[in-house]
């Protein structure tokens, strides 16, 4: 395949915006390989903590840290963000309104920002039972892979707040919607992290 | 003065010790002298440079013409001037080591362990990742793009953006000679040594970020070249008819985009054991150092093969135009090269036999190792039938590639020995591997690199480099190989340690002293490269090529002028078979005038790229020193940066149709006047560019 | 499946049918631990493959990758990443557990 004939996924413009579709192949083909490499950070963080999972040296375990609640709430937290999101790149293919856009990508903010916000309570939780990065090998590999998580959707949110300004300066102009198309890949691929996170961290350390 | 009010804050744990001339001062040494003296060179380097560009006006020059370039031409020739720079630094401090070691027999020689120990560091650091690196990104970056009939790569900011990174870590390391210490843990930095508990300075931070900052930019680069070849190669050119140069780069940049997060991690983890007190490789509290040399030769593996691929591009590019032959064995070159990518991925525990896993996953890597020296054999077989029944000239790319032949293939043989592990156990980290894998880099990596260097050099700059001093320099750098490491393999298997600054035997002093005067000839050669470019640029006048073609080329990249115009090509090939340059030739019009011309939009030119690198470069630095405000600072500026970048509307330019019509006239002009020369007169000043059709 | 032509509603429903499977399948994940039914490795093996099963749901419903051609590039992408992951992570497991066995 030598020419540009074949479009992405992800890359769901087609009938509604031609030219920006043809621009956009590279673009959204050249932010999956980035997304790739991230995975194989991530798991490699997921490899380094099953090797230290062991390494609690009498202190915090997964067992006495890990709260079932929290970690169902921020995974609800994120799964919907994800969706609020879709419907945001489904109102930005079909033409919706700005102000429909605007709100859809808001709700996945807020949302975002909920997960945040608990995460870091949970963080703090953590700190106050004494369970802190620098107590032994296993807390240390925690606060690396979940933390670096977080991280990611720190940065994420703040890719949606400058979208927004760049929604209501510019419009839906080509770059800006291309711009939209890699932050929707970035929102749902940190979301697939996170199922690797509650899955492998949280619900492997509250298993009796 | 410095401990009091916010001087500490300001300065972080910069105090004078830090500077070589203090410690010179306070201790004069051999030694010392000897580092405040390469402080010195790098400063007055610095202030030549500068005074120089200044006196001649040049710098509005320098930053429109190059540093804010997106150009990948641009952009791959300041990649490889990166790198024979740092090229010249790490051989002298190979020089160095070689006469430390040659003198330090029942002696202290005249480097002190430490500095002995920062050398093998910097020399190793700098050679992979700010010499080879840059190299072969910078080969591919000028010819990948010419050859898949494309005007750039998927991305030129961040081709941009990666180039500064890579400068800017380069800089740092160039900085650490100047202020503080560079590690002394080498290219690898194993802890628990590099751990505070007993590295406490600024070394392996040094270290960490330079590399760090690196990595970024190879990560990005293998991104871009991917998607370049993936999505960008012309009409026509579908995967199986690609050069093979762009095969080894799609397989390279595939390699990069998943090797290099081995490695961030790697160093980021040992990052926040050091800054924040985290134990995930000290001694204590739960740590596993073992992880460490799991994750960096998870990355360590795969780049070799980065550092290799490229090379045998390289190579199947010059064998098949200087035996004015087809490259024989296609088909099974690609496979070979996917092959060697993908079980590159299976093979890192070789590394570290000795570590103390159990013999059957030593024995499972140990297979894995060998079973990846058979696809580099067929390469080899490929190459020798290319040549057979060819019509060989021995031109300076072709006699590397000869060179490399020969004596790459002896070095792969220690290889396969060392992929044993009983073997392995006995010469692990002696200087019989030393000996074994620079014989792999330089006739192997180094070599390739030259001969990409010669032959696509007066395609890049428009007149052929001198062949006597061409001829001069390849004899010194495999003299001085040989000479410098044959006796490595002795010595490594009658137990000689790598990384020791004091030999304790006489009865090596014989195989030293000959190492010695090796490492001498191949700074000799390094030598007669400058001087060779000297002479080039004085006889540049008679040496023109413009018309494009000195070597009677194959692929797209011969078609069009040299030096080229910035667009590439005015139309945009369309291509069939796998030599479309070379049948155009002989069955068609090569050199036809198009039906008509249109605008060609190109990226402007952008700071983006030079302020990242620089940012982040001081943004390192402060976390090296401990200057939390720069470091904070950089970030947030590097962060502001791109977010302002993704404001930018106004970003190509557009090239009008009427000046491409008369760039392009002016070159068939050229090409109709030249007069086709035979291959027998292609190194005189009788070439001129276009090579007569003789079948 | 959503695809550059398809229409408002259908994408709509794509996204919809994708986080009705994911909340199930997380909600059994979460349950499978909170109200245990199985011994503990087999537990951890559903909870594991459910993710496995989750993560493929996301990038059918909302990456939008399917064998469809033009998603083509990205399957082979994510498949070949996989594969690197598989090998890293295993080797990496394998090679560290083995270490600590013969150390302890």
């Amino acid at each position: 395949m030598s020419a540009s004939a074949t479009k992405h996924a992800g890359l769901n413009l087609g009938s509604t915006d031609e030219l920006t579709h043809e621009q956009a192949g590279n673009a959204v083909f050249g932010f999956w390989v980035f997304l790739m490499s991230d995975a194989v950070l991530f798991a490699l963080l997921f490899a380094t903590y099953g090797v230290m999972l062991p390494a609690t040296v009498g202190g915090p375990t997964p067992a006495s840290e890990y709260k079932i609640l929290p970690a169902f709430l921020e995974t609800l937290a994120l799964l919907t963000s994800s969706f609020t999101f879709g419907m945001a790149s489904v109102a930005m293919k079909h033409g919706a309104s700005r102000r429909q856009l605007l709100g859809w990508m808001g709700v996945t903010l807020i949302l975002g920002a909920a997960f945040l916000g608990m995460e870091l309570h949970d963080f703090a939780t953590m700190f106050g039972d004494g369970a802190y990065p620098t107590r032994s090998g296993y807390l240390s590999s925690f606060f690396a892979l979940v933390p670096l998580h977080g991280l990611h959707v720190f940065f994420g949110s703040i890719w949606i707040i400058v979208m927004m300004v760049q929604v209501m300066t510019f419009g839906l102009d080509a770059r800006v919607k291309i711009n939209i198309l890699r932050l929707g890949l970035f929102w749902h691929f940190l979301d697939i992290v996170w199922i690797a996170i509650f899955s492998v961290v949280y619900l492997q350390g509250l298993i009796r | 003065m410095m401990t009091q009010g916010i001087w500490p804050a300001v300065l972080g744990r910069f105090d004078w010790h830090a500077l070589p001339f203090v410690r010179a001062w306070e201790n004069p040494t051999a030694s010392e002298i000897i580092g405040a003296g390469a402080a010195l060179i790098v400063i007055i380097g610095a202030v030549v440079v500068v005074a120089l560009i200044t006196r001649l006006g040049k710098w509005r020059y320098l930053w429109s013409e190059w540093f804010a370039s997106l150009d990948h031409k641009k952009i791959g020739i300041m990649y490889i001037v990166l790198a024979f720079v740092m090229l010249s630094r790490a051989l002298i401090e190979a020089v160095l080591i070689r006469m430390q070691q040659a003198s330090a027999i029942d002696n202290p020689g005249f480097i002190a362990p430490d500095h002995f120990a920062q050398l093998f560091s910097t020399h190793g650091s700098i050679m992979i990742f700010f010499m080879a690196m840059p190299f072969l990104v910078g080969l591919i970056n000028y010819v990948m793009p010419l050859q898949i009939g494309s005007r750039d790569v998927a991305f030129p900011l961040l081709n941009s953006i990666s180039l500064w990174l890579t400068g800017g870590a380069a800089g740092l390391m160039m900085i650490s000679l100047v202020i503080g210490e560079f590690s002394t843990g080498g290219w690898s930095g194993y802890p628990p040594y590099t751990e505070l508990a007993f590295s406490p300075g600024v070394g392996p931070d040094y270290w960490i970020w330079a590399v760090t900052l690196g990595s970024i930019g190879s990560t990005l680069t293998g991104i871009n070249f991917a998607v370049t070849i993936y999505k960008m190669r012309c009409p026509g050119m579908d995967l199986m008819q690609m050069p093979l140069f762009v095969w080894t780069a799609l397989c390279t940049s595939i390699l990069m985009i998943f090797a290099m997060p081995p490695l961030t991690v790697a160093t980021a983890l040992l990052a926040l054991d050091r800054y924040l007190g985290f134990h995930f490789f000290t001694n204590d509290l739960g740590g596993n150092m073992m992880n460490y040399a799991n994750l960096f030769w998870l990355f360590g593996h795969p780049e070799v093969y980065i550092l290799i691929l490229p090379a045998f591009g390289v190579y199947s590019e010059v064998v098949s135009t200087f035996s004015s032959k087809e490259l024989y064995g296609y088909t099974s070159l690609v496979l070979a090269t996917a092959a060697i990518a993908l079980l590159s991925f299976t093979v890192w525990i070789h590394h570290f036999f000795t570590m103390g896993q159990n013999a059957d996953i030593n024995a499972v890597f140990g297979i894995a190792t060998m079973t990846i020296g058979v696809p580099t054999g067929v390469k080899i077989y490929d190459w020798i039938w290319t040549m057979f029944r060819g019509r060989v000239r021995f031109t300076v790319p072709m006699l590397y590639s000869l060179a490399f032949m020969m004596t790459f293939v002896l070095g792969g043989m220690t290889g396969i020995l060392l992929a044993f592990p009983p073997l392995d156990y006995l010469v692990h980290n002696t200087l019989f591997l030393v000996a074994h894998f620079h014989n792999m880099l330089i006739p192997g990596l180094l070599y390739g690199m030259l001969a990409g260097y010669h032959y696509w050099f007066p395609k890049a700059f428009g007149f052929r480099l001198n062949e006597r001093w061409g001829r001069i320099s390849f004899g010194c750098w495999v003299v001085g190989f040989y000479l410098a490491f044959m006796p490595l393999y002795v010595l490594g298997a009658a137990g000689v340690a790598r990384r020791t600054q004091g030999m304790f035997d006489p009865i090596f002093r014989p195989w030293l002293y000959v190492a010695g005067v090796g490492a001498l000839i191949l700074l000799a050669a390094l030598g007669a490269l400058f001087v060779q470019l000297w002479v080039s640029i004085r006889e540049r006048d008679a040496n023109r090529v413009f018309a494009g073609d000195p070597w009677d080329g194959r692929g797209l990249e011969w078609s069009i002028s040299a030096p080229p115009p910035e667009y590439n090509y005015a139309v945009i090939p369309q291509v069939h078979g796998r030599n479309p340059f070379f049948d155009a030739k002989r069955k068609d019009d090569p050199y036809a005038t198009p039906a008509s011309y249109s605008d060609i939009e190109l990226p402007k030119n952008s700071m983006t790229g030079p302020v990242i690198g620089a940012v982040g470069a001081a943004t390192a630095f402060g976390l090296v020193w401990h200057m939390w405000w720069l470091a904070i600072i950089g970030v947030l500026a590097i962060i502001a940066t791109v977010i302002a970048r993704s404001f930018a509307r106004d970003v190509d330019q557009t090239i009008p149709a009427d000046k491409i019509e008369r760039t392009e006239r002016g070159w068939l002009r050229a090409v109709a006047e030249a007069t086709p020369i035979p291959r027998e007169v292609e190194m005189t000043t009788a070439n001129q560019g276009l090579a007569e059709i003789s079948g | 499946m959503s695809g550059p032509t398809d229409s408002k509603r259908d994408e709509i429903r794509s996204y919809a049918i994708g986080y009705g499977l994911a909340l199930a399948l997380t909600g059994a994940a979460f349950a499978t631990v909170r109200w245990p039914s199985f011994v503990s490795t087999t537990t951890l093996a559903v909870v594991l493959g459910l993710a496995l099963v989750q993560m493929v749901v996301h990038f059918r419903f909302f990456m939008h990758i399917s064998l469809r051609k033009s998603a083509r590039d990205d399957l082979q992408l994510i498949l070949f990443s996989t594969l690197i992951v598989i090998l890293m992570v295993s080797g990496t497991l394998v090679l560290l557990f083995n270490l600590r066995a013969r150390m302890m």
